[in-house]
């Protein structure tokens, strides 16, 4: 989900902070007053002397009406996007997505689990089914913009960050200062990596879960990791690449770029027919830079663009900076001790768990190699309804493609398996109840009772299916086109890691490669009969010099 | 028996054939590389070099058929079958017997009759496989944009690239040997290389009357 990027850049456009070149550090908080050594920021407005920010914000929503009384028109557009609809219409097979919609193989599904999941809605209050999204006060600035890096919404408020000084997670012991509400108002700027990753380095649960190529080493992160995001290099924010207008952020796994063929242009321009985030709308169809007719390395390279995403050879691994969640079995969740109490078990490197009662079991990898397929940018889901595959494995999303399509090309791909629920009856996926809001008791909740039977029904109504009660997992896979994490060139894939019998292409079929395909019979019959001319031209030899020798 | 000496291989000639042999043999270790028979150069190198000498051997090829058609040496490539049988039974036979070499090079037919037919063979069909094929490979980029992609696929055009180039390899072990072959079994190489042939007397040049 990349929606999230800036969400709110274009609430400040009007101050002209969203159009500056990358700053050296994140954008700092405006200066509060005018010390000589300070530094002067790149903005035009200090939104800390704004008056419209200095009061008491006591909620959230007090917060959004303050920024709205000069960005007239900002939650207007917010309110088109994904960030806060949860909710997209495929146009081309009429499917119905959205985090509000789609079922996943991390947490699984956002209905009956509302207060917790929208922790991660660019908004505040969606409790349930009832949300207002005709109220432009509930929509959240803060959490995009907000620079202090203190801002946090707790999963169990419905998108609410705490006002009251709490105990969180509940039961921990852990407590969790209020937030600074003037503070944070007054802090605004541009969206960064660090308010992006907010949600999306933390996706599925936790941080380097869910994408494999999105996790906080992006927040500043070296040059090996991520040779544009390099925080003393380059240092683009996400908006670099995912260029807003109007507040919609371009590139999205729901309609992803199987292959760009337009040619690079400037940013602000507006193409209709090409995405900003995509690599060519930079460096165009032909990235690698070529000396001259003779310089056969880099046309040659500049040939592979036809039928590979630049992300194939410039991502040689994902998960680089630590290590992501690569599997999740549900079914093995709610395991107990005797005395009923849920567990965990960390894995052998101490950071992760690999069983935790409330989730099942995991595995985590990291520097893993992707696996490739053919990607023409056509999406199919498999949403609640849909059935599922009981006999083998069940994707997720699927993506289209195929070497002949014209519009296809090899992406690198983060294949997530797991197993999770489905109804025995109706053949397709289930939602599990699993989480409440903060402090809520609810038997039926899974992180509660660790029955599934309770919390597959209410899960169930919630989302408005029937469900008589029989239940299994099943496997499931959910494919990640791989894209950030883009490495310095010099750590790109070599040739050979591809061109050869066993490369990483193996498996991907359509394309004749050289050092990889040929025709074994060929290659026998070839050889046999080199050898076989070699050898009788020795025997000949032998035989002149043998007779020769016998005479003289 | 006396040995006579002829200049059979002109200074172009011999320039042509001893880069045309260079390019050749990296033609084949690079391309069995790129192929995936073995490792050497590494497959970047491989197919830079293979790249370069391909067409370094197309420049050559330009100046060698300039060269055939205006001297009119064209000519010693027409076959002829007559005698092929003598040379088969001399490479089957006499050879090892010390039987007078049937062929006697002079100026004007400086190959023998199998020579000639086994030179025409790599001209008039490997070497078009080869460069046909080859070039296909080489423009594989531009293949949308003329078209081509309409009538070529790369495993077929791969397929002929191979299979030409084992056949090339056939050749050259074959050629290698037979240059052994000659009145003595260094009178061909030192021809190639001085140009002077050295040949049979009298005796043995009635034999190719």
């Amino acid at each position: 989900m990349l929606k999230r990027l800036s969400i709110a850049m274009w609430l400040l456009a009007g101050a002209a902070l969203a159009s500056n070149a990358p700053a050296p550090m994140p954008q700092p908080a405006a200066p509060t007053a005018a010390a000589p050594a300070k530094k002067v920021s790149n903005s035009t407005a200090d939104h800390s002397k704004f008056k419209e920010l200095q009061q008491t914000f006591k909620t959230g929503p007090d917060v959004t009406k303050a920024c709205l009384s000069c960005h007239t028109e900002a939650a207007k557009h917010v309110m088109k996007t994904k960030h806060w609809t949860w909710e997209w219409l495929n146009p081309e097979n009429k499917q119905r997505l959205g985090k509000k919609n789609v079922i996943n193989n991390f947490c699984t599904a956002v209905p009956s689990n509302y207060k917790f999941c929208t922790a991660c809605h660019a908004g505040y209050g969606w409790e349930d089914d009832k949300f207002d999204f005709t109220n432009q006060n509930n929509v959240d600035c803060l959490v995009c913009h907000e620079t202090t890096g203190t801002y946090r919404k707790l999963p169990g408020l419905a998108g609410h960050p705490a006002y009251k000084e709490m105990e969180f997670p509940p039961k921990s012991g852990k407590m969790v200062k209020p937030v600074d509400l003037p503070k944070v108002a007054q802090s605004v700027g541009p969206t960064t990596r660090a308010s992006c990753g907010t949600c999306h380095f933390l996706g599925g649960g936790g941080d380097a879960v869910k994408h494999g190529d999105l996790d906080t080493t992006m927040k500043n992160p070296k040059r090996y990791l991520d040779v544009h995001m390099d925080a003393t290099g380059l240092n683009f924010t996400c908006s670099t690449c995912h260029a807003t207008l109007g507040h919609n952020i371009p590139g999205s796994r729901y309609t992803p770029t199987g292959k760009e063929t337009g040619d690079a242009y400037m940013r602000g321009k507006t193409k209709d027919q090409a995405a900003p985030a995509t690599c060519q709308s930079c460096h165009d169809q032909k990235p690698h830079k070529v000396a001259g007719v003779t310089d056969l390395l880099h046309i040659k390279l500049n040939e592979h663009t036809d039928k590979l995403a630049c992300q194939t050879c410039h991502i040689p691994q994902f998960a680089r900076g630590q290590a992501t969640k690569m599997s999740w079995d549900w079914s093995t969740a709610g395991r107990l001790t005797p005395e009923g109490k849920p567990i965990t078990i960390k894995d052998s490197s101490g950071h992760h768990d690999r069983y935790d009662s409330k989730k099942g079991d995991f595995t985590y990898e990291s520097d893993v190699v992707p696996e490739y397929i053919w990607i023409n940018g056509k999406v199919k889901y498999t949403l609640l309804g849909d059935p599922v595959n009981t006999s083998g494995v069940t994707e997720i999303n699927h993506f289209d493609g195929s070497p002949n399509d014209e519009v296809s090309r090899i992406w690198p791909v983060k294949i997530f398996r797991g197993k999770q629920p489905y109804d025995v009856d109706n053949k397709s996926l289930l939602v599990p109840h699993t989480a409440t809001g903060y402090g809520e008791k609810d038997d039926t909740a899974f992180w509660q009772n660790f029955k599934w039977e309770e919390a597959l029904k209410t899960g169930a109504a919630a989302a408005g299916r029937p469900f008589g009660g029989k239940f299994d997992f099943v496997k499931t896979e959910m494919t990640w086109p791989i894209t950030h994490m883009v490495a310095p060139k010099e750590d790109a894939l070599t040739c050979t890691q591809c061109h050869s019998k066993s490369g990483r292409l193996q498996k991907v079929q359509g394309i004749y490669m050289p050092g990889r395909d040929g025709k074994p019979w060929l290659d026998t019959l070839g050889w046999l009969a080199a050898l076989g001319t070699l050898l009788g031209v020795l025997f000949h030899g032998g035989l002149r010099i043998y007779i020769a020798r016998k005479a003289g | 028996m006396s040995a006579t000496k002829i200049y059979v291989f002109k200074r172009f000639e011999r320039f042509w054939h001893w880069s045309q042999a260079l390019l050749i043999i990296t033609l084949l270790l690079t391309g069995f590389e790129i192929h995936g028979a073995y490792e050497n150069f590494g497959f970047k190198t491989a197919v830079v070099y293979h790249t370069t000498a391909a067409w370094t051997l197309v420049g050559l090829w330009v100046f060698a058929i300039f060269w055939h058609l205006t001297t009119g040496e064209w000519k010693q490539y027409v076959p002829t079958m007559k005698k092929v049988d003598a040379m088969v039974k001399y490479y089957a036979l006499g050879i090892f017997t010390n039987a007078p070499h049937p062929f006697r090079a002079t100026q004007l037919k400086k190959h023998n009759p199998l020579q000639r037919l086994a030179y025409l063979g790599v001209m008039l069909l490997i070497a078009p496989m080869i460069w046909f094929s080859g070039w296909s490979y080489i423009f594989y980029g531009s293949w949308r944009e003329w078209g081509w992609d309409k009538y070529l696929t790369l495993e077929w055009v791969a397929f002929f690239h191979v299979a030409a180039a084992f056949m090339m390899l056939i050749f050259l072990i074959a050629h290698v040997y037979l240059t052994t072959a000659g009145h003595t079994p260094t009178a061909h190489i030192k021809a190639m290389i001085t140009g002077w042939e050295e040949v049979g007397d009298e005796e043995d040049a009635a034999a190719t009357k």
